[in-house]
């Protein structure tokens, strides 16, 4: 280490070692990743980390992943899911294992956040693992007690696809769920398999009336076509915030 | 649809080099003189350079390059950068 960063230790931006402590399947190519990471000392719900990888010859990845759970304390939990051309992601769906250890930094980001102070309506939107801050928040909002409605519109290709699954099909009373399947719907479902519209925000989300804060994740164009169609109901644009994962 | 993603990205590169939060803190477009939190920026050409563009009208508000041993910040299209405590 440089004299450089050891006068910077204590900094949220120095890099910290995490080892997992366990990982589930969430999906065929999403895995949840328990990890201990000494010294990050718990996060706000929607607040992320980056990873980073060194190859053997020094190379070096750093990718950004939210982190699902909130609270005190310094373990962890992420989920990812495999882009199968990606150079991270593929890694810590299918090489990483329970004892190895992580190089992590954060928390991070004190904007696409929810804390329990909040007394608004919320209306959570996520697509693929663009869920994953939104669970913390779910989680916090649970934990906490708070008893500000919260509602999910949550879009997977098919049921198989979703993150949290069981725990998001037994919500607790102040949430309530919306599943939008984008290529396959389960039997029994009445709105047939298709991308997230104006329509369903319209049906299933908290009108712009009431102004509550929007929260939207997912891939960038998920994200985009969202929060276009949100603005175009009357959503205060301010009220509307996101998080972009990337891809087009 | 060239990739990009929002400002909240920032915040780990850019904690290396300040003690606040810089997603937090608002810029003013020099370009259209939009106020927003950096968090709301788009965020161009991850993961060793970021170009991060005004949402409102696109103008570029900084550019970030890391390299092994330094960091260069260009900041000409902002006018001020609100950092809150
Ligand atoms: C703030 C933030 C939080 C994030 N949180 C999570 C998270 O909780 N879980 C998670 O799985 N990912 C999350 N991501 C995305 C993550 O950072 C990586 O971009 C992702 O894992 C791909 O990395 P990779 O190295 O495997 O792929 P790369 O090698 O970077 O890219 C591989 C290819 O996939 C394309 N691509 C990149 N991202 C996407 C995307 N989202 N959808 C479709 N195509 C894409 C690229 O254009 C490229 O062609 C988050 C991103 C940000 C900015
Ligand atoms: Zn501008």
């Amino acid at each position: 280490m440089t004299g450089t960063s050891e006068a910077r230790d204590g900094r949220i931006g120095n890099w910290k070692v995490g080892v997992v402590t366990s990982i589930r399947r969430e999906s065929a190519s999403g895995r949840s990743i328990t990890i201990d990471v000494p010294g990050w000392g718990g996060n706000i719900a929607g607040q992320h980390t980056d990873v980073r990888l060194t190859a053997q010859n020094g190379y070096t990845a750093v990718r950004s992943y939210s982190v699902a759970s909130a609270g005190v304390g310094d373990r962890i939990e992420l989920a990812v899911d495999r882009l199968p051309t990606g150079e991270v992601s593929p890694y810590l769906v299918d090489t990483l294992r329970e004892g190895d250890e992580l190089e992590l930094r954060g928390p991070l980001g004190g904007w696409f956040v929810w804390t329990p102070q909040q007394a608004e309506s919320v209306q959570l939107i996520g697509g693929g693992s663009g869920i994953v801050p939104l669970m913390a928040m779910i989680r916090s909002h649970e934990a906490s007690g708070s008893a500000t409605p919260f509602r999910l519109l949550y879009s997977v290709r098919t049921p198989l696809d979703a993150f949290f699954r069981a725990e998001l099909e037994s919500p607790s009373a102040n949430l309530e769920v919306t599943w939008i399947f984008t290529r396959r719907a389960p039997s029994g479902c009445s709105r047939p398999a298709g991308r997230i519209t104006a329509a369903d925000l319209e049906a299933h989300g908290f009108p712009a009336a009431l102004s509550p804060t929007v929260f939207v994740c997912g891939p960038t164009g998920f994200v985009e076509t969202v929060a276009t169609a949100l603005v175009a109901l009357g959503h205060e644009p301010n009220r509307v915030k996101t998080e972009r994962f990337g891809g087009a | 649809m060239v990739e990009h993603i929002d400002g909240n990205a920032l915040a780990g590169p850019l904690s290396d080099l300040f003690t606040f939060d810089p997603t937090t803190a608002s810029a003013r477009c020099a370009g259209c003189g939009d106020v927003a939190v950096l968090a709301r920026a788009m965020v161009y050409g991850e993961p060793d350079t970021f170009v991060v563009r005004c949402a409102n009208c696109d103008d570029v508000l900084m550019t970030i390059v890391q390299a092994p041993d330094r960091f260069c910040i260009e900041l000409r299209g902002m006018t001020w950068l609100k950092i809150p405590r």
